[in-house]
């Protein structure tokens, strides 16, 4: 009988030792089929084996090579079998519309993807009108994913609306945020479903160019976003769709490492070769955006979540959630986290139970300190404040954001002022320097928080006055919100601020 | 003067990207790709085929972190130094890596064999602290692992 095992070739699972794991089963098992697919998300048991066996796929992990010979003899009395993947509770209390096919298939194969759903929600946006289409977005309530939650239906609109000779969509993959990487599992794993939400949405505003902006610091993604291009072009997911008439391709632009780039106005510049600085708003980008065409800026969750949409209709996607945050979130659990990994599950769940009862608390096992939720600019969490649901405005209404939805926890050996200073230090590293309250703002704040660590008196109301100018000053949300983790920290971890001014006296 | 050769080959990378929609930073990752880093004499010579200003190339050049002014080592360690990575131990990692090969941050050994990068997240957010040598990924870094990369990466 031959057997078939599938492998995570996701960057989080070769950075844990997966192709050792691939080689070895080659050599042991040399007619056994091999398929390398994306990752399930549970990043504790990388690399993630799964062996098929009666028709059901049968987890091992955290796999290493020698323990391939043994899963061969007797994979079901193996100590590292977890059973049927899709029973681990990890994974069997999610609800994956998203990244439904993550983790299963293998990412570049189009046979497989539409075997597994794929292109249904193109087929159903291709019976329908352009106005109808849009009001799907609308009806779904999907919310922009890359931070900042505007309507994605009404940018739609405003695209559609605008009359132009060329229009555009482009990708937002600069997925800069510390502690997030939906973006990328998304892109590794599933990209047919990225490419499939940007023709849809291209059909949708008369866009009939698209454009991926991905960071550099995901070669792994790279390179399989190219080859689901070409692979789409032959397979009628790009050019001419499904041979309808209506014409829509795209191409995969490489990032240079700068944060700021993931801003889309910023990104804009950086996609039409200038400097990654950021433009002042209006023109807005759905007017004005790349070449000063009438341009849809989305991030890889937003229109990958276009698929799913269309294929199942709106009102499935927007009976999840919670109040105005509508559908399904991919939460990611990062940091000093037991169970870390992406968690898709409806809004609504509260703090606590995705730090403390999905991601177990941290991997030190020592009390969890502190969250930092939506990257560099989100505000810390103390567990005072775990009863916050996960949703746009409840987090809003608590100081902070969702942002993109990482999750980053801390220990107790967490040390908030080094990291208040490190978020000043960051905003000066990746500062565009079109506004002087970002600029020098930030390089001030690392030396107010040098001063406060060697016990000066006055440097807190100075940085407390700097964090205000920033906020009111800045033009966009990198010198705006660097003061969320900075206050939020001092707030909340009083202590950690003030134990050194003791220290030093 | 640039040497013909050098010439050469920026012009072949030049006619490759012709018909881009703004092909500025495609040209520059394929410069860096061919010499390991943007030479200074490819800026007017990119600028003319453009017909753009070189102050604009120059700018554009300096204004992203990825392009080089001076080649890299052999081998190129990237260490992360954001959030995620720093609540899992990741600047005693970077530090202990730093100490031991004896430079900085942007730093190349004194052998020319290794260049030291700070990079602000890998993704590898959930297996963290991360680290990147050359195009290897490592997850759950620590300086065994950083080493055996490093060893494997020379051999
Ligand atoms: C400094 C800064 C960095 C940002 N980085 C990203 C990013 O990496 N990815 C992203 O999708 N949005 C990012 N954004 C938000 C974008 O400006 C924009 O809101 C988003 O791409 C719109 O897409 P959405 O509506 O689908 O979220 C960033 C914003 C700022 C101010
Ligand atoms: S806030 Fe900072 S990054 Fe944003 S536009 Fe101003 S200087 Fe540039
Ligand atoms: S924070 Fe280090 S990999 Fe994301």
């Amino acid at each position: 009988m031959s057997m078939t095992f599938y492998l995570p070739k996701d960057a989080s699972a070769r950075a844990m030792g997966a192709d050792a794991v691939a080689a070895a089963i080659t050599k042991a098992a040399p007619d056994a089929k091999l398929i390398r697919t994306g990752t399930r998300g549970m990043t504790w048991l990388e690399p993630l084996l799964e062996l098929e066996l009666d028709g059901t796929r049968h987890g091992f992990g955290p796999v290493e090579p020698g323990d391939i010979a043994g899963i061969l003899a007797d994979p079901q009395g193996h100590p590292k079998a977890l059973g049927p993947v899709t029973d681990i509770p990890f994974f069997k209390t999610q609800t994956r519309l998203t990244f439904a096919r993550v983790g299963v298939i293998a990412p570049t194969d189009m046979a497989a993807y539409g075997a597994h759903g794929g292109l249904t929600g193109l087929r159903r946006a291709l019976s329908m009108s352009a106005a109808a289409m849009v009001e799907e977005v609308k009806a779904s309530g999907l919310r922009g994913r890359g931070g900042a939650g505007f309507p994605t239906g009404i940018k739609w609109d405003t695209v559609r609306l605008a009359n132009a000779d060329q229009k555009y969509i482009v990708c937002n993959a600069d997925e800069g945020d510390s502690g997030t990487f939906a973006d990328r599992m998304l892109m590794e794993g599933d990209p047919f479903t990225l490419i499939e939400g940007m023709a849809i949405a291209g059909i949708a505003t008369g866009a009939t160019k698209g454009y991926v902006y991905l960071r550099s610091e995901y070669p792994d993604a790279i390179a399989t976003m190219n080859a689901a291009v070409i692979a789409a072009r032959k397979g009628g997911l790009l050019g001419d769709l499904l041979g309808s008439g209506q014409q829509f391709d795209m191409e995969i632009r490489v990032g240079a490492g700068a944060y700021v780039c993931g801003e889309e106005t910023s990104l804009l510049n950086s996609l039409e070769g200038k400097r990654g600085v950021v433009r002042a708003k209006p023109p807005l980008p759905a007017l004005e955006g790349f070449m000063g065409k009438p341009t849809v800026v989305n991030n890889v969750i937003s229109l990958a979540s276009v698929p799913t949409i269309f294929a199942n209709g709106a009102a499935a996607y927007a009976d999840q959630g919670l109040g105005r945050s509508r559908g399904t979130i991919p939460v990611q659990l990062a940091g000093n986290v037991k169970f870390g990994g992406l968690f898709e599950a409806g809004f609504g769940m509260t703090l606590g139970a995705l730090v403390n009862d999905i991601a177990g608390g941290t991997a030190t096992g020592r009390p969890v300190k502190a969250v930092q939720v939506g990257g560099p600019l989100g505000a810390y969490f103390a567990p005072h404040q775990f009863d916050t649901p996960f949703g746009y405005e409840e987090f809003d209404g608590a100081g902070g954001l969702i942002g993109h939805a990482g999750i980053t926890i801390y220990d107790d050996s967490a040390d908030m002022l080094g990291m208040a200073r490190f978020a000043m230090e960051f905003c000066a590293v990746e500062s565009c320097g079109k506004c002087t309250p970002c600029r020098i703002g930030a390089v001030r704040g690392v030396e107010m928080l040098d001063r406060m660590k060697s016990g000066d008196p006055v440097a807190q109301e100075v940085l407390e006055d700097l964090c205000e100018t920033m906020r009111d000053g800045s033009l966009c949300a990198l010198g705006g919100f660097t003061p969320y983790p900075v206050l939020s920290a001092l707030r909340l971890f009083p202590d950690d601020f003030a134990a050194r001014k003791e220290a030093a006296e | 003067m640039p040497d013909a050769s050098q010439t050469d080959r920026i012009a072949a990378i030049l006619t490759a990207h012709d018909g881009l929609e703004g092909p500025l930073l495609p040209i520059l990752h394929a410069v860096q790709e061919e010499f390991g880093l943007i030479p200074d004499d490819a800026v007017p010579q990119i600028a003319e085929h453009l017909n753009i200003g070189r102050a604009e190339v120059h700018g554009v050049v300096t204004f992203y972190h990825d392009f080089r002014d001076a080649p890299a080592g052999r081998h190129v360690v990237k260490i992360c130094r954001a959030e995620a990575c720093k609540a899992m131990g990741g600047d005693a990692v970077a530090a202990a890596a730093l100490a031991k090969l004896g430079t900085e941050w942007h730093g190349t050994t004194a052998n020319g064999k290794v260049t030291v990068e700070p990079v602000y997240c890998l993704g590898l957010c959930s297996c963290a602290p991360a680290a990147m040598v050359d195009d290897r990924l490592i997850g759950r870094v620590d300086a065994g692992k950083l080493d055996a990369a490093l060893t494997e990466a020379s051999a």
